[in-house]
């Protein structure tokens, strides 16, 4: 560790290589299924939100994540926390969670990872340059707030709790309790949403991570231990749960809207 | 015996160069490196590249292979298909010297600058009790081979070089991480430090520098992640931060503040020869204040380095320091302490 | 002289940046002194960092039996009592110290269940005793005390304000000669390998820690930096070296595939279950146990596989004997026909413990084969073959100081490149606690001998004139010989006739064409510049390899014995009468001289750790009866 690693001390200028990047393997393909994929799933989002119907199926109490909770007077029976936004058309249903879930993905350590990578291609891929000629990484305004990462993951906790209830209240038929294919979507989302939730970089820190002296704690240990194991899939756990949500709006979607029927196990 | 292989490799210095083509015979189970080496000892004995191992434990042949930053000993021929030209590139991050060798003390300067490791006060060497799970985390960043490949990779750097200055870059992440996960460093201060010092900050975790690590330490998640939450916990958290505008105190801050201020210190080292005790020091400042003590006994001087004829050498111009040499010897340095003065006052009988 | 020179001035010159030279310039600065290291390669690249079994230390941390004594019987019987009895006892007893000392700097060690530093079993090692990380020991040892040393840079930067008041580290930079006032080591001349530019260090002391001389070999673990420069320099100065026909043959070393070839299989794959079998599938071991070794190792597979799980209550399998005795079987298999194609034998632990166990316990191990080579060593058995690995001789130091014999002073040597303390065989995990002990001690008698000088010594100008024009003789032949073709060269001699089996007729051969090869090296040319220039500074190292394989053919030549890692087909017993005669090596104006000095007496108390039945497989029936007479005193006492 010395600074006379190197004689002539002036040397300074790099390897001449007019080449921006020499890799010859397709690294644009990633960061283009990034845009694709994200794009995609931000527009069939919005488009919901903004739908203001077909949220929701009265007979088996299927409620889409993406309304949940239902807090305007469109809800009908769909409310479950009462019905005090006003119900114009800007405000979505579930105004009240839908930014912190925005929040959470927005400050993921995996999304800005990918969207860093894809949208703002700072890199594009490794030992590819750099789309932009100045850059002071996440320590200014705006991206300093990146590290309110915890906070969201704390909301997004909360938030899977609620979706957690909607699943469970989906167990319903006009009959009592029922069972069909729309409970079998909103549990994977939800146990797929608790993955995601978990595995949460956050997550990992605060379950034991900060923590100095593993020994000292052996519950934390061990669920920390377990945060990790989930923590190695946080990016596919992240594609995964944007399938889910979009599939679970879907289904509720097109059973709201009478396109198909629920397949019903029981009742 | 093998077939001959399309090559083309960047020769050339700081002043410029181009990539040059080669043909070179590649047999089964040979690696980049061996390659690089056919060429030395064949078409190319100039051909300046680093190498220790051969083994991917020392890290010394970090090259850009189809430019993807790797090292050479690491990167089997069989990875490439047979009419694959293959470019091998300098490591673009840092200062070429020549050809494949590039002048890396960048890394060097910032891993100097990474305060060390901190030994628990009360500890005597053999009485250090860890346990395994606990010693481990650190493990995995000790695994590091220092083959710069991530500080190479790192486009805050590699793209911006004016970011050097304040940007240490992976490497040293995973050394403070390192630290700040070792059951018995005694220092707080590490994630101050990294966020402060390290520019831990501008680091957009877009993980590039996990991807190229041969050691397959998990640079990211483990390292600047966990480094990234625990600047969190300390400087972001609402509550301690309202705590140190109530207190105008940092919790950290104190401690480096601490460790950046030197005590003066007058005594040259290599004149006294040895590291003087606090109390040795305190009589020596003591005993300038009273004014020296010519009466006391000194050895006899040192002699300067002169050569067989009495004088001086000449004979080399060059010199580390500034001005010529020393004739009182390069060792000695002023002013000299008062106890190794040694010409006879006047006073003095 | 219009060349440009730099210079620089210190109190110690530490030539190596390895385990013992960082150990040594440690302990220099803490003794005060201004200290320079020299680093052939980058800071921190030494070859330390392949050593991956650990680091031998009697702490007793996973078996309280254990203690200095058993440690210094093991030693000494590793080296069939050739060692230097000294120096095996002073690194018995400060082992552990250094070790510890290792924690203080930061060095996590893999821990045992109650927190102390776990101790594996290693070849050779009567109880489990190497402290480790891993299979990367070397790694962390080197890492430690690198951080060490900016930790001491960062005193000096609090203190001086400048990082390199006290301890400069000279990377990439090579040191051609040594210079001397008198018989004074007054200073050290070398270039910088990345600009070509010279530099002159005035120092009184210079502390040798290059390294070995496997370069020499066609099949070598070693990297390119292991040319011998340090026992040449030695050997130039003024000094001796001892030991030099002892070279240490790693047994298992990879034959195939190539782009693995010559690298070390560690020997925690046997101390982990591996087994040894011929091209047949037959565990050649059991028939390969000499007599010494009877008593401690099993006779059947079933006593060796119960082992590994109860090593108390049964002998240890013979796959764990020492390494020339390993090497030898495998030698002997091969010659014999049960060889693998490539000229191995198999090394087999896929076939006897689970993919999960390998991963765990050898994990660099296991992901160096798969990304080097594509070769699972979970699945399949790696074809290994002996692999040129550690020279034991080397400087001949006196025991407590390192300071070199011969008439030089101010030369101290630690490591690899000093002789004696490894005798005629190394011990796995002997190599990495030697590099502290004997650092140490190197870099504390370097400060006490800088501070009892009067007068410092001064550099001749003529000298380094002459070095000047040595340097630069190779790239003023145009018409000179390739360097790469000349290594290749003296590689072959080297490896085929004064192998890991010689021959006296091969051995002749080998200082014939040795005497041929000096007269191409004097002719030795390097295109290009002076800038990076691998040609040329091959050229410049080659001179010291040829010197250093002179001292080996030679001292081989005269060994009329076989013993530790010399072997002699014509001699193939061990002879009492050669223990107690150490050969040395000198230089006599530019030939080497061969001397015949006896080793020094084994205290009496350190004898008494032998049982009588051990000792007569190694003394001569004189040093028997002494050893009788003394034992009757301190019976009638």
């Amino acid at each position: 560790m010395t600074t006379t690693a190197t004689r002539p001390v002036g040397a300074q200028a790099r390897a001449s290589i007019s080449a921006r990047t020499l890799r010859t393997d397709r690294w644009w393909i990633a960061p283009l299924i990034t845009v694709i994929g994200l794009s995609a799933w931000i527009a069939y989002a919005t488009v919901r939100v903004y739908m203001h119907k077909w949220f929701f199926v009265e007979d088996y109490h299927y409620l889409t994540p993406f309304y949940s909770p239902c807090l305007t007077d469109r809800c009908g029976e769909a409310a479950e926390f009462g019905t005090f936004l006003p119900s114009w058309w800007i405000i979505p249903e579930a105004a009240l969670t839908l930014p912190f879930l925005l929040l959470f993905r927005l400050t993921c350590y995996y999304y800005r990872k990918a969207y860093y990578r894809s949208f703002w291609l700072s890199p594009p891929a490794c030992a590819v340059p750099d789309g932009h000629k100045t850059y002071s990484g996440e320590t200014r305004f705006p991206l300093i707030f990146q590290n309110a990462h915890r906070y969201a993951f704390y909301a997004a906790g909360i938030i899977s709790v609620i979706n957690t209830w909607d699943a469970i209240k989906a167990f319903h038929s006009p009959e009592g309790f029922g069972f069909g294919l729309g409970n079998l979507i909103l549990i994977l989302n939800v146990v797929m949403l608790w993955a995601y939730t978990l595995s949460c970089h956050s997550c990992r820190h605060i379950a034991g991570g900060r923590l100095k002296h593993f020994s000292r704690h052996p519950v934390r240990y061990r669920f920390w231990t377990f945060v990790s194991k989930l923590n190695t899939r946080h990016m596919q756990l992240a594609w995964i749960t944007l399938a889910t949500l979009a599939i679970t709006d879907f289904y509720i979607m097109a059973v709201s809207a009478g396109w198909f029927g629920d397949v019903r196990f029981i009742n | 015996m093998g077939e001959k292989r399309q090559f083309k490799v960047w020769r050339g210095d700081e002043t410029g160069g181009d990539l040059q083509d080669y043909q070179v015979e590649v047999n089964e189970g040979e690696v980049v490196l061996d390659i690089i080496h056919r060429l030395q000892a064949t078409e190319a004995p100039d051909l300046a590249c680093r190498w220790n191992c051969k083994a991917g434990k020392c890290g010394s042949c970090s090259m850009e292979i189809n430019g993807m930053p790797r090292l050479g000993c690491m990167t089997r021929m069989s990875t490439f298909s047979e009419d694959e030209t293959i470019t091998v590139t300098p490591l673009r991050t840092f200062p070429v010297i020549r050809d494949l060798v590039t002048d890396v003390s960048f890394n060097y300067e910032k891993a100097r600058e990474t305060p060390a490791f901190a030994p628990p006060a009360d500890l005597a060497p053999g009485e250090y009790r860890m346990q395994q799970i606990d010693v481990e985390r650190s493990q995995e960043f000790r695994k590091c081979i220092e083959c710069f490949l991530c500080q190479n990779t790192c486009h805050v750097v590699r793209d911006h070089d004016e970011n050097k200055k304040a940007f240490s870059g992976p490497r040293t992440f995973i050394r403070a991480a390192e630290l700040d996960m070792h059951p018995l460093d005694a220092r707080e201060d590490r994630k101050t430090y990294a966020q402060q010092h390290q520019g831990l900050g501008y680091c957009n975790i877009t993980k590039c520098c996990s991807e190229v690590c041969p050691e397959h330490i998990k640079i990211t998640d483990n390292a600047i992640i966990p480094m990234k939450e625990r600047v969190v916990d300390r400087k972001y958290d609402p509550l301690v931060w309202l705590g140190s505008k109530i207190f105008r105190r940092h919790p950290d801050d104190d401690q480096l503040v601490q460790s950046g201020s030197s005590h003066a210190v007058s005594a040259g080292p290599a004149m006294t020869g040895v590291d003087l005790p606090d109390a040795h020091e305190r009589t020596e400042e003591q005993e300038v204040e009273r004014g020296v003590n010519w009466h006391r006994r000194v050895g006899p001087a040192q002699l300067p380095a002169v050569g067989a004829n009495g004088r001086l050498g000449v004979s080399e111009a060059a010199f580390d320091r500034s001005g010529a040499a020393s004739p009182f010897g390069d060792d000695v340095e002023f002013p000299m302490p008062p106890r190794d003065l040694n010409y006879a006052h006047p006073d003095q009988d | 002289m219009t060349e440009r020179i730099e210079r620089h001035h210190y109190d110690v010159v530490v030539i190596g940046a390895g385990g013992a030279g960082l150990r040594a310039a440690i302990e220099a600065r803490l003794a005060g002194k201004r200290v320079a290291i020299i680093s052939k390669s980058l800071f921190g690249k030494a070859h330390t960092v392949m050593a991956e079994g650990g680091a031998a230390a009697a702490m007793g941390n996973a078996n309280s039996r254990d203690n200095w004594q058993v440690h210094f019987r093991d030693t000494m019987r590793g080296g069939k009592f050739l060692n230097n009895f000294r120096m095996a006892e002073l690194h018995a007893k400060e082992a552990p110290q250094r070790i510890w000392e290792l924690e203080t700097y930061g060095a996590l060690f893999d821990r045992t269940p109650d927190g102390k530093i776990s101790q594996r079993n290693f070849g050779g090692h009567e109880y489990p005793r190497l402290a480790h990380v891993g299979d990367r020991t070397g790694l962390e040892l080197i890492r430690t005390l690198q951080q060490k040393i900016v930790s001491l840079q960062q005193e000096d930067k609090r203190e001086f304000g400048d990082y390199d008041a006290r301890i400069r580290v000279f990377a990439e930079t090579t040191i051609t000669e040594l210079l001397l006032d008198g018989d004074r080591i007054a200073g050290a001349f070398g270039y910088y390998r990345e600009s070509g530019d010279f530099l002159l260090f005035q120092a009184p002391a210079v502390v040798l820690a290059t390294g070995g001389v496997g370069r020499s070999y066609k099949v070598t673990s070693n990297s390119w930096e292991y040319t011998g420069d340090g026992h040449a320099l030695a050997l130039r100065a003024g000094a001796t070296l001892i030991n030099m026909e002892f070279l240490q043959f790693h047994p298992t070393g990879m034959v195939w595939p190539p782009s693995v070839k010559g690298i070390l299989v560690t020997e925690s794959v046997r101390g982990d279950g591996g087994v040894l079998k011929n091209s047949e599938g037959k565990r050649f071991m059991f028939e390969y146990v000499p007599d010494v070794f009877r008593k401690q190792y099993a006779e059947t597979e079933e006593e060796a596989d119960r082992w590994y799980t109860d090593p108390d209550n049964n002998r240890r399998p013979p796959e764990l004997l020492p390494r020339d005795e390993v090497a030898r079987a495998i030698n002997n298999e091969v010659k014999e026909g049960r060889g693998t194609p490539a000229g191995g034998i198999y090394l087999d632990i896929a076939s006897r413990r689970s993919a999960e166990y390998i991963q765990k316990r050898l994990p660099s191990m296991y992901h160096q084969f798969k990304e080097l080579a594509d070769v699972d060593i979970t699945k399949e058995p790696m074809e290994i073959g002996p692999t040129c690995h550690y020279v034991m001789g080397g400087v001949e130091v006196e025991p407590d100081s390192g300071a070199a014999m011969g008439h030089v002073q101010g030369l101290f040597a630690a490591g690899e490149v000093s002789g004696g303390m490894h005798g005629s065989n190394r011990l796995g995990g002997n190599s990495l606690s030697d590099l502290l002990v004997f650092g140490k001690r190197a870099g504390e008698f370097a400060a006490s001998y800088v501070d009892s000088m009067e007068k410092r010594p001064t550099v001749p100008a003529a000298d380094v004139e002459a070095a000047v024009d040595t340097a630069l003789a190779p790239l003023a032949r145009e018409t000179g010989e390739n360097p790469y073709k000349l290594q290749q060269d003296l590689q072959a001699v080297m490896g085929d006739l004064v192998g890991i089996i010689r021959r006296k007729g091969e051995l002749e051969d080998a200082l014939t064409r040795l005497a041929e090869l000096r007269v191409r090296v004097a002719n030795v040319g390097a295109t290009g510049g002076r800038r990076y220039n691998p040609g040329w500074h091959l050229a410049l190292d080659l001179r010291n390899m040829l010197v250093v394989s002179e001292c080996t053919a030679k001292a081989a030549l005269e060994r009329e014995e076989s013993r530790g890692g010399h072997t002699r087909e014509d001699f193939p017993a061990m002879s009492a009468k050669w223990r107690t005669v150490n050969l040395v090596c000198s230089l006599d104006g530019d030939k080497v001289r061969l001397e015949h000095k006896p080793l020094p007496k084994i205290r009496p108390e350190l004898v008494g750790l032998f049982d009588r039945g051990e000792l007569s497989k190694y003394l001569t029936e004189e040093e028997l009866a002494e050893f009788d007479t003394s034992a009757t005193e301190g019976a009638s006492k």
